[in-house]
C-alpha cells in the first residue's frame, strides 16, 4: 500500500528541468542578495562596504543598530504606525462587516444597487485620488492627525473588504440565519453572536491586508502628517536617509531594524495573505 | 397530534418573517449601513467629485474657487514638459512588466506548484519582497546601486571598467527602477498563477501525460489555457499598479535626474501638490481617475466575461 501510493507521488511529481532548477538559483540569489547586503552592511564601516560587500565584516560592531534602538525616532514612529495600523484594522474590520452583513443578509429596496455603489471603490487606488483627499481632510481639519490618515484609509479599503465579507457571509449556511430569525432573534444579535464567530478566518484576511496596507503605506501620511513626532515609521526612515546622506552603514542598520518586524509578521500571517490574495483575485 | 402541532407553524413562519423583516430590519439597516456610506462619500466619491470642479479653476487652494479658467488646466498638463514623459514612463513600466514579469512568474510558478518543505521555503522567499514596505525595498535597492558605496561599483570593479551611477544617469535609471519592480512584484504574480495551476485537477494532466503530450506541450496546450483567468487578473494588476506607482520612485531617483524617471503619481505630487497648484493637480488626478476607469470597465468587457461564460 504504501509503496503504491508512495509510486504514485514519484510518478506524479512534475520533474524539474536542470534549466528551471538555474533559474530558481538565479531567481533566490536575486532575491536574497540584496537583502543580505543590507543585513550585514549595518555592521560594516563605511570603506568596507567597498572592499569587502558580501563578505562578513571584519567586527560585529553592533553600535549602529545601538545608536538607533536607543534613540527615540525608530520606536516613536514604529508605535505611531502600530498605533494608525492597528485602528485602521479594527474600523475596517467592523465597518466594511456591517455593511457587508447588511447587503448580504437584510432584503431591502436598493441594496443591490448599494453593492455597486461600492464596487466603485475598486476602480481607482488611493493615489489616483490623493490631491482631492488631501483638500477634504485638511477641510474636514485632520491634517497632521492620525485620525486623518485612519479614516482615510479605511475609506479607501471599504470596497476590497466588503467584496471579501460579502462574498464569504454568503456562502454561510443560510438556514442558521432563518433559525435565529425564527428564534426571534435580531439582526444585530445575527451579526453579532453568529455570523462574526463563524467568520474569523475572513476576518483574518481582512484584517491581515488592512494591517500590511497601513503599515507600508507612504504617500498618504506624506500628504497628511507635518510634525515629525507624529510621523510614521516610513516617513521616519526616509528623515533618517536625509540626515545622513551616505552614511550607509547607518541607514543600513535602521532599514535592518524596521524589516525585522515586518519579516516575522509576514511569516506568521502569509497564510492570510495569500488566501486573500487568491480568494480577492478569483472574484476580480 | 403531529399533523395540529405543526399545520400552524408551517402556515405561520412565512407571516412572521415578512412582518418581523418590514419591522425590524430597519434599525439594523440604520446602523450597519451609515458608517460605510458616510466614509466612501465623504473620502472616496465626493473627493474626485471636488477634483473634478476644481481642475476647471486656478486654485491654489485657499479662498473661493472664483478664477474659472476652463480647459486651461487640462491644456497645460498636455503640453507639461515632463508629463509626456511620465506617462511614457507608466507605460515603458507597464510593457516591461508585461514582457518580462509576468513570464518570470509564470516559469517560476510552473516549478513551485507541487508543494513540499522546499517548494514553500523557495515560494515564500519570493513572496517576500511583496510584503515589504516600498519605501524599505527602494531604500535597499538605493544602496544597491549607490555610485560609491553600492554593490553596482563593485560589479564593475570586478569586470575592470567603472559603471555609471545609475539613479544618476538618465538613460539607466528606467531600466534600474524596472529591475527594482520585477524584484518587488514578481512573486506577487507568481502566487497568483499558483493558485491557479493548483486549481487544474490532476486528472487532467495525468491523462494528458498517460496520453504520451510532452511536458511543454502540457503546458502550452493545458495549463496556460486553464489559468486563463489568472492571466488576465494578473495582467490588469500590473497595469492599474503602473499607473499609480510611487512609494518605489520617491526613495530610489525621486523623479530625477532631470525630471527623467517621473511616472504620473510623482508627477501629480511634485507639479500639482507640492507647489499647491491644485487646480492643475486636479487635472491630472481627473485624467488619471478616467484612465483607470476606463481601463477597468474595457478590461472587464473584454476579458473578464469570457472567463464568466
Amino acid at each position: 500500500m504504501s509503496d503504491v501510493t508512495a509510486n504514485r507521488k514519484r510518478r506524479r511529481r512534475p520533474e524539474i528541468s536542470p534549466f528551471q532548477w538555474l533559474t530558481l538559483a538565479l531567481v533566490a540569489a536575486f532575491i536574497i542578495v540584496p537583502f543580505y547586503t543590507t543585513v550585514l552592511g549595518g555592521f560594516k564601516s563605511i570603506g568596507e562596504l567597498r572592499t569587502n560587500p558580501f563578505g562578513l565584516p571584519a567586527s560585529w560592531d553592533p553600535a549602529n543598530f545601538t545608536g538607533i534602538i536607543f534613540g527615540t525616532a525608530l520606536f516613536r514612529s514604529l508605535w505611531n504606525s502600530l498605533i494608525i495600523a492597528l485602528s485602521t484594522v479594527a474600523l475596517s474590520v467592523l465597518i466594511a462587516s456591517m455593511a457587508a452583513f447588511a447587503l448580504a443578509h437584510i432584503r431591502f429596496f436598493g441594496s443591490k444597487f448599494l453593492m455597486s455603489f461600492f464596487m466603485l471603490g475598486l476602480l481607482f487606488p488611493a493615489s489616483t485620488a490623493i490631491l482631492p483627499l488631501f483638500i477634504k481632510l485638511r477641510d474636514l481639519g485632520l491634517l497632521d492627525s492620525h485620525l486623518g490618515i485612519i479614516i482615510a484609509q479605511v475609506a479607501f479599503s471599504l470596497a476590497f473588504s466588503i467584496v471579501l465579507f460579502h462574498s464569504f457571509f454568503k456562502r454561510l449556511p443560510h438556514e442558521l440565519i432563518d433559525a435565529a430569525r425564527m428564534d426571534n432573534c435580531g439582526y444585530l444579535k445575527i451579526y453579532w453572536y453568529i455570523t462574526l464567530p463563524l467568520s474569523l478566518p475572513i476576518i483574518a484576511t481582512v484584517g491581515v491586508f488592512a494591517f500590511v496596507g497601513s503599515w507600508n503605506s507612504f504617500l498618504l501620511p506624506l500628504i497628511v502628517l507635518n510634525t515629525d513626532t507624529n510621523y510614521t515609521w516610513p516617513l521616519g526612515i526616509m528623515q533618517f536617509q536625509g540626515q545622513y546622506g551616505s552614511d550607509w552603514p547607518k541607514i543600513l542598520a535602521y532599514l535592518t531594524l524596521t524589516i525585522i518586524p515586518a519579516v516575522g509578521f509576514f511569516l506568521l500571517a502569509q497564510r492570510y495573505i495569500i488566501s486573500g490574495l487568491t480568494g480577492g483575485a478569483v472574484k476580480g | 397530534m403531529t399533523t395540529i402541532t405543526t399545520s400552524p407553524a408551517a402556515v405561520a413562519p412565512p407571516r412572521r418573517a415578512r412582518r418581523y423583516m418590514d419591522r425590524k430590519s430597519l434599525v439594523p439597516l440604520l446602523l450597519f449601513l451609515p458608517p460605510a456610506l458616510f466614509l466612501f462619500v465623504v473620502l472616496v466619491v465626493l473627493p474626485m467629485v471636488d477634483a473634478a470642479s476644481f481642475s476647471f479653476f486656478d486654485w491654489t487652494g485657499y479662498g473661493p474657487m472664483t478664477d474659472f479658467v476652463g480647459l486651461k488646466n487640462y491644456e497645460d498638463v498636455l503640453t507639461h514638459r515632463h508629463f509626456g514623459t511620465a506617462v511614457r514612463n507608466s507605460l515603458i513600466v507597464i510593457a516591461v512588466s508585461l514582457a518580462i514579469q509576468l513570464p518570470l512568474a509564470m516559469w517560476v510558478s510552473l516549478a513551485l506548484v507541487e508543494k513540499s518543505w522546499g517548494v514553500n521555503a523557495i515560494r515564500t522567499l519570493f513572496f517576500l519582497p511583496y510584503m515589504l514596505a516600498e519605501i524599505a525595498a527602494g531604500l535597499i535597492w538605493k544602496f544597491v546601486y549607490d555610485g560609491n558605496y553600492g554593490l553596482v561599483p563593485t560589479v564593475g570593479d570586478a569586470l575592470g571598467t567603472s559603471l555609471p551611477h545609475v539613479l544618476g544617469d538618465k538613460v539607466w535609471v528606467m531600466p534600474a527602477i524596472m529591475l527594482v519592480i520585477v524584484w518587488k512584484y514578481f512573486g506577487f504574480h507568481m502566487m497568483i498563477y499558483i493558485a491557479g495551476l493548483q486549481s487544474i485537477p490532476s486528472e487532467v494532466i495525468e491523462a494528458a501525460r498517460l496520453d504520451g503530450v510532452k511536458k511543454w506541450q502540457i503546458v502550452r496546450h493545458i495549463k496556460l489555457p486553464m489559468i486563463w483567468g489568472s492571466i488576465v487578473i494578473s495582467v490588469f494588476f500590473s497595469i492599474i499598479g503602473a499607473l499609480q506607482l510611487f512609494d518605489l520612485v520617491i526613495p530610489l531617483s525621486n523623479g530625477g535626474p532631470n525630471n527623467s524617471s517621473h511616472t504620473i503619481v510623482t508627477f501629480l505630487y511634485q507639479f500639482g501638490i507640492l507647489r499647491m497648484k491644485l487646480g492643475f493637480g486636479g487635472a491630472v488626478s481627473v485624467m488619471l481617475f478616467i484612465a483607470c476607469v476606463v481601463i477597468t470597465v474595457v478590461y472587464r468587457r473584454l476579458l473578464f466575461s469570457r472567463e464568466v461564460d
